[in-house]
Parts: structure tokens; C-alpha cells; sequence
């Protein structure tokens, strides 16, 4: 994945600041519960919810089983339409074609539909790298662009910002990139809709060549399909002469009519809507009508390494709806930046582990970054259960094991800076495996109870910092059974 | 039947009250209750924070000292949850790693016959009004692995809502998470630490003398975070207060 994030602080410590920023908690707090009630009425609506949810499970998952054949017939299909295929290893491969793919355009400027993928390699500042300026059209990512920001949500990466905040941004920073805000902009929304519509009308006429992404793409027809609210999307992927998208491998349906199911519960789950404003689809090139030429940019970027998880593949299934950011509770007192990657909040957990491998220290920690409280797993409408995967990873740090890493199978060692707790997760199943060391335990702690400090030392310390430790009983429980009803144990 | 009371590591050590009422509950109830000596950890922490392979011969030792009765009834939703829904995946986990069916066939005759405790009462026995009298104001906590690992649905709110002398109010907020988490609490003190003070503030806001819920491991947690905020409420286990009678009412 990007190198954008290398070098981010464990996710503890980057969720410090955002936990004890009172305006980002707020704002976060707001978006999300908003979105969420919204959510569940939208989904309340839906009499057959569970079979739509199992549904886009079994389509996803027998599609990732057979990819392979997939991804051929995808191929044939897109160049039978008059696009062209290339394939990305990784995220500077997909970097470089973009790039090229470009420059052979003769063209400096690009216009961009959202994109999860190409945020995910860093196109933008790779292709800013080679003199080419890449504009982002979606409002949100206008925002996060103009503010130098990075975005901190799957869907809307600028929920992080309030409505004043945008404002200052727009007046501040609109200029340097083309048409300037209005005198005197104010904070309303349709102010602000208005300033952001006129900036991007003067790109999307000007512009050569469009970039985007896309929700699905339909091996049968080589179809590529774009949801969206806005229709900024919609522009881009009609006004430029060439048209370059870059998509996940994972992004494949079969068939239009397994379309039908996501087209369903896509919506929903991400804005709460029956049906997005905008869906457009396209295939391939037609003479007098869109883009003459068009390249699709197919990228792997450690997705066919997850693939070879068992336990871990189904975070492949995500269709990016972004319901399990908005309901997940440690999201949304750490907000999307804590997670070091483009992919905020419990998918976020445990997609980019997979993608980047455990490595770094934000990598090894974000499977930690969860109370496994389950909500994610409940809401997603492809049935990620992603408080597994969760614990799977977190044996993968501390216990090593078989991973798939650019192909090839290695075992990966358990990770330094866990020797205390494998210690004491070790004594702890000693114990618990000879229950009299247990008892004795128990008694000694019971027999000390008056020592014990209200504070804790060492790891203890970050629980008695903002709560305090019960107090432990004279007596274990077991013991005074064994005095009250000692003769009746015999099995 | 033979029911065997599994009260958790936990509970054994710091709460053994929540056993003594567990007890005093479901022999009033009629129901004969053994509590075997052996028992000592389901292997929950072990397994949620990446060591499987620790967990598993708790969780042997678990099916060897209970496999024998008919019913296994914890006071905790958690411990529940990992019995019924993670031993069946471990024994899968096992049998993929090419291990073959020995885990997952030591395992499996204990995870239909384990209860949450007002699953037991409310399914096996058939009873919502246990007999309890408990003249406070209650408002209830569904703990997650409660609500969505075992689906405890609205019993535990049925039970409490037939306790003579109590008041039942809603709780703001109650299917989001207390912010405990296991080792989440002190792997992530900061965000736990704001989800149990957010917990903790909407609590307070419905004016209840009692937060109860069926997990001492949260309450632990909310409790603790109660005491450092000064707030006048306390921590309850729900046995607690369904144990609790005219006769020999629990605080
Ligand atoms: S994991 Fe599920 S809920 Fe989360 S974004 Fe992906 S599809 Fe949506």
C-alpha cells in the first residue's frame, strides 16, 4: 500500500490526540449516530435483509474462489469492447502505467472520480511527482485535498471537518487551484455545495483526461460501475477523451445480475439511501459518445496474499460501504486518521495488516484496535465477520505462523514486544490447567488483599490511570464452597 | 438433572458473591447445583488476544470437567459466548491445520448443554418471575458478547422487569459497547477509557440507583470508571438482584 503512512505511531498512541480533541469527538460522534439511525431504518425497510446480506456473501466469495477465471474473462471482455487491460503488481507498478498512460496523452492534469484504490497507492502524489496535477472532484475529497489533509473516512473523508472548518478552507485554499471561493462564502450548506460546483465545473470542461476507480466491475460484459451522490463521477467518466481506471482485483461480479443484490444493500449501508442518486456504468469505447480511449489498470497490492488466508480472505468481500466505520464505537472516539492507512475503522483493522503485511508498528497494532464488540460484523451487509479476522491477526502477531507475502509462503516469527504478555498468558494457563496453583493463587491474593496498591504498576498502570480496581473478597468463591458444601464436589 | 454452575475465573476470584446468588437462586428454583472443583478459565482472554493454541487445552480441561452434566449455567455472557460460539470454531481451526476431529470432538459436547443465566431460566426452566424482590431503580446494560455472540434478546429485561419493587429504565445507548474489551482496556486505555466514561454518563442520565448487566468483567470496567467519576450509581450483577428476596433482600 502507500507509502504515505510509513513510520505512523502504533495505533494507541496516534488515537491519543483525537480522543482528547473535543471538537474532532464531536463532530465524529455527530456524523456517525446520524448516519447510523439512518442506517437501520433504511435497512429496517428491507423484509428479506438477511438473504440479500447471504446473497452478496456467496456471490463474493465464489468469485474470489474462482478470480482466476474471472479476472481472464474480464480481461476479454474489456479489450473485446475496445478498453485496454494492464495488470499491477503493486502499488508503484499501477503508479508507473498511470503515469505513463498520462504523459502519452501530452496532458498535465487530471480529473479524479473517488477512489479507494488510487488513494490506496498514492497516485495523486506519484503522478505529482512527474509534473501532473491530479484534481480530486468528489466534495469531500476536494475538501481533504484543499486542506492538505488526509482523509479520515471510506465514504466521507472529510467527516472529520464541521461546516466552519470547511469554509475557512475553501476561502483559504480555492484560488491556489483554480476558481476562487465567492466573496464573503458563509457555512450554509447550499453555500458551500454552490462554491465547491463552480470550482469543479471549470475542470470537468477543461479536462483531458479522467482517473477513477470503480464499486464493481462485470466479467461478463467487461462493464465497469460507478455509485456515487453527487455526479461529479458521472462527469469525469463522460467529458474526458481518455479514461483510465484503476480497480482492486476483488472488485469482480460475474454477472449484471449479481449486480443486483449490491445495488441493493450498497446503498443502505453506506448513505442510508433505497437508491444511490447515480449509478453509471461503462464498457469499453464508443465512437462520438465518452471517452475514445480507455485503459483499466487491474491492481493486486497484497490482495492475492490475503486471498491464501483462510481465516483472513472474506475482508476481500468488502463492497466499502463504510457501515462498520459509522457504528464502531472505537472509530469514533479515535477517528479515521489513527488508523495510518486510507482504510479507517474496523475494516480498516483488518484489511490494511493484510494488504501491508505486520511489519510496522501501526500494522501490528490495529488488530488491538477493537473492543470486539461485534457491531462491525453485524451491520456489514457481506457478512465480513470481522471480530474474527481480528483475532486471527492478532495470533499471526503474537504467535507467528504461515502467511502468503508477494506470493511466495513464509512463516512469520511472533513479534517482538510481547514477551511479557506471552509470559504472562503462559503462566496464566499453567495455572489454569492445575487448578490447585490456582487456588493457591487465589488465596494468596485474598490473604494480601489489604496490600493491595489502588494503582497499578507496569502494563497494569493504563487500567487503575482512569478506573479503579476492585477490591478483591476474603474468600474465592471456590473456597467457600469447599467450607460450605465440601462434601458434596464428588462427581 | 444434573446442572454444573461454571462461574468463571473471574467471578471465582473477585466476585464470589455473584456465585453465592447464583446458587441461592436456582436452588430456590429447585434446580440441584454442583459446582465442580476443577473448573478454572474457558480460555477467553487466552483466545482473543492471539493465542489459540493456549486456549486450547483450557478448553479441554473445561469439557473434561463439565462434559459429564446435563447443563453448564454461567453468569457470564462472555464465557458463555466463547464456549458456545468459539470451542466450535476452534475445533474447525484444528481440524484445518491438519490436526484432525480429536479438538473439535473433546469439545463439542459441552458447547449445546452451556447456558447464559437467563438463557437457562428464561429457556430451560420456562420462568421470567423468579420470585425476587429488589425495591431499586435498575437500568440495564446488554453486554456485546451477550447480545450479539449469544442473542440474549430482551430476556434479561424480561426477568428484571417481573422483580417486584423494582423500576426498569432505559438505557441511552445500551447496545454500544462499555469500552472493556479484555485486554482491550489496557491495550487501548485511552479510547476504553472515553467509551466507559461515555457508558458511564448516559447511565447517569436515566437517574437509576443500579447499572446492572450479566458480565462482572464490564462491570468491573463501568464500575471502576463509576468510582473514579464519583458518581452515585453502583454496579450490579443481574443474579444479584434475581436472587434478591423479601426474606433476604441484596443490596
Ligand atoms: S467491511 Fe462490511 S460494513 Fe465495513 S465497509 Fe466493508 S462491506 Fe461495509
Amino acid at each position: 500500500m502507500s507509502g504515505t503512512f510509513v513510520g505512523m505511531p502504533a495505533f494507541p498512541e496516534a488515537a491519543h490526540d483525537a480522543v482528547n480533541n473535543r471538537t474532532l469527538r464531536g463532530n465524529l460522534r455527530h456524523a456517525t449516530h446520524t448516519i447510523r439511525a439512518k442506517r437501520a431504518k433504511a435497512v429496517a425497510e428491507v423484509s428479506d435483509w438477511a438473504a440479500l446480506r447471504e446473497a452478496g456473501k456467496q456471490i463474493k466469495d465464489h468469485t474470489l474462489r474462482h478470480l482466476d477465471r474471472y479476472l481472464v474473462q474480464l480481461e476479454e471482455s474489456v479489450t473485446a469492447a475496445g478498453g485496454t487491460v494492464h495488470w499491477a503488481a503493486d502499488a508503484d507498478e499501477a503508479n508507473r502505467i498511470v503515469t505513463r498512460l498520462v504523459k502519452e496523452t501530452g496532458e498535465t492534469e487530471v480529473v479524479k472520480v473517488k477512489s479507494m484504490a488510487t488513494q490506496e497507492i498514492a497516485l495523486n502524489e506519484a503522478l505529482e511527482a512527474e509534473g501532473i496535477r491530479a484534481y480530486e472532484t468528489d466534495l469531500a475529497e476536494l475538501i481533504v485535498q484543499l486542506g492538505k489533509d488526509r482523509p479520515s473516512h471510506i465514504l466521507v473523508p472529510a467527516i472529520h471537518r464541521n461546516r466552519g472548518e470547511i469554509r475557512d478552507i475553501f476561502r483559504s485554499e480555492m484560488g491556489a487551484w483554480g476558481r476562487p471561493a465567492p466573496e464573503g462564502l458563509t457555512d450554509t450548506p447550499a453555500e458551500l455545495a454552490d462554491a465547491a460546483r463552480l470550482h469543479l465545473r471549470e475542470k470537468f470542461l477543461r479536462a483531458k483526461v479522467g482517473v477513477s476507480g470503480a464499486n464493481f466491475m462485470v466479467a461478463e460484459t467487461g462493464t465497469l460501475v460507478v455509485v456515487e451522490s453527487e455526479g461529479n463521477g458521472r462527469m469525469c467518466l463522460t467529458l474526458p477523451e481518455t479514461l483510465i481506471s484503476v480497480v482492486g482485483i476483488e472488485k469482480i461480479v460475474p454477472t449484471w445480475q449479481d449486480l443486483e443484490v449490491f445495488l441493493q444493500t450498497l446503498p443502505r449501508s453506506s448513505t442510508a439511501e433505497r437508491m444511490n442518486p447515480y449509478t453509471s456504468t461503462w464498457t469499453g469505447t464508443t465512437d462520438g459518445d465518452g471517452p475514445r480511449t480507455f485503459h483499466l489498470v487491474l491492481l493486486d497490492n497484497g490482495r492475492t496474499d490475503t486471498l491464501a488466508d483462510e481465516v483472513g480472505r472474506q475482508a476481500l468481500r468488502c463492497i466499502r460501504c463504510s457501515a462498520c466505520l459509522n457504528v464502531c464505537p472505537v472509530y469514533e472516539r479515535a477517528g479515521g486518521h489513527a488508523y495510518g492507512s486510507v482504510y479507517p475503522g474496523p475494516i480498516g483493522a483488518i484489511l490494511s495488516p493484510q494488504l501491508r503485511g505486520t511489519a510496522s508498528e501501526i500494522d501490528a497494532s490495529l488488530p488491538y484496535a477493537s473492543s470486539l464488540c461485534g457491531a462491525c460484523y453485524e451491520v456489514c451487509p457481506v457478512a465480513i465477520d470481522i471480530p474474527e479476522v481480528l483475532v486471527h491477526l492478532r495470533e499471526r502477531i503474537v504467535e507467528g505462523g504461515p502467511v502468503t507475502r508477494e506470493g511466495a509462503k513464509v512463516v512469520l516469527k511472533p513479534a517482538k514486544g510481547h514477551a511479557a504478555e506471552r509470559a504472562a498468558m503462559r503462566g496464566a494457563r499453567w495455572a489454569f490447567s492445575h487448578p490447585g496453583a490456582l487456588r493457591a493463587g487465589q488465596r494468596l491474593a485474598s490473604r494480601t488483599r489489604r496490600f493491595h496498591p489502588r494503582t497499578l504498576p507496569g502494563p497494569g498502570k493504563a487500567w487503575s490511570a482512569s478506573r479503579d480496581l476492585p477490591e478483591v473478597p476474603a474468600e474465592p468463591f471456590r473456597d467457600w464452597w469447599q467450607r460450605t458444601h465440601g462434601g458434596k464436589d464428588a462427581k | 438433572m444434573r446442572v454444573a454452575l461454571f462461574l468463571t475465573c473471574v467471578n471465582d476470584t473477585l466476585y464470589p458473591d455473584t456465585g453465592r446468588a447464583v446458587l441461592k437462586l436456582l436452588t430456590r428454583l429447585g434446580v440441584d447445583v454442583d459446582f465442580p472443583m476443577d473448573q478454572t478459565c474457558c480460555g477467553q482472554a487466552h483466545y482473543n488476544t492471539g493465542y489459540r493454541h493456549q486456549a486450547e487445552p483450557l478448553a479441554r480441561h473445561f469439557s473434561d470437567v463439565f462434559g459429564e452434566y446435563e447443563a453448564i449455567v454461567t453468569p457470564s455472557g462472555s464465557c458463555g459466548a466463547m464456549v458456545r460460539e468459539l470451542y466450535p470454531r476452534m475445533g474447525e481451526r484444528a481440524r484445518a491445520e491438519g490436526r484432525g476431529d480429536t479438538l473439535a470432538k473433546t469439545l463439542a459436547p459441552v458447547v449445546p448443554k452451556t447456558y447464559e443465566l437467563t438463557e437457562f431460566l428464561v429457556d430451560v426452566l420456562g420462568v421470567t418471575d423468579v420470585g425476587a424482590y429488589y425495591p431499586h431503580t435498575v437500568t440495564y446494560h446488554p453486554t456485546c458478547h451477550g447480545l450479539r455472540s449469544l442473542g440474549l434478546g430482551d430476556r434479561p429485561r424480561r426477568l428484571l422487569q417481573a422483580v417486584k419493587g423494582l423500576e426498569l429504565r432505559e438505557l441511552p445507548g445500551a447496545d454500544e459497547c462499555c469500552g472493556f474489551g479484555g485486554t482491550f482496556a489496557v491495550k487501548n486505555p485511552d479510547v476504553s477509557a472515553a467509551m466507559g466514561t461515555d457508558k458511564v454518563r448516559s447511565a447517569e442520565s436515566t437517574g437509576a440507583e443500579v447499572l446492572c448487566a450479566a458480565d462482572n468483567s464490564c462491570l468491573m470496567h463501568i464500575g471502576g470508571t463509576m468510582a473514579r467519576l464519583s458518581t452515585a450509581m453502583r454496579p450490579v450483577h443481574i443474579a444479584e438482584i434475581l436472587a434478591s428476596t423479601e426474606e433476604e433482600p441484596s443490596a
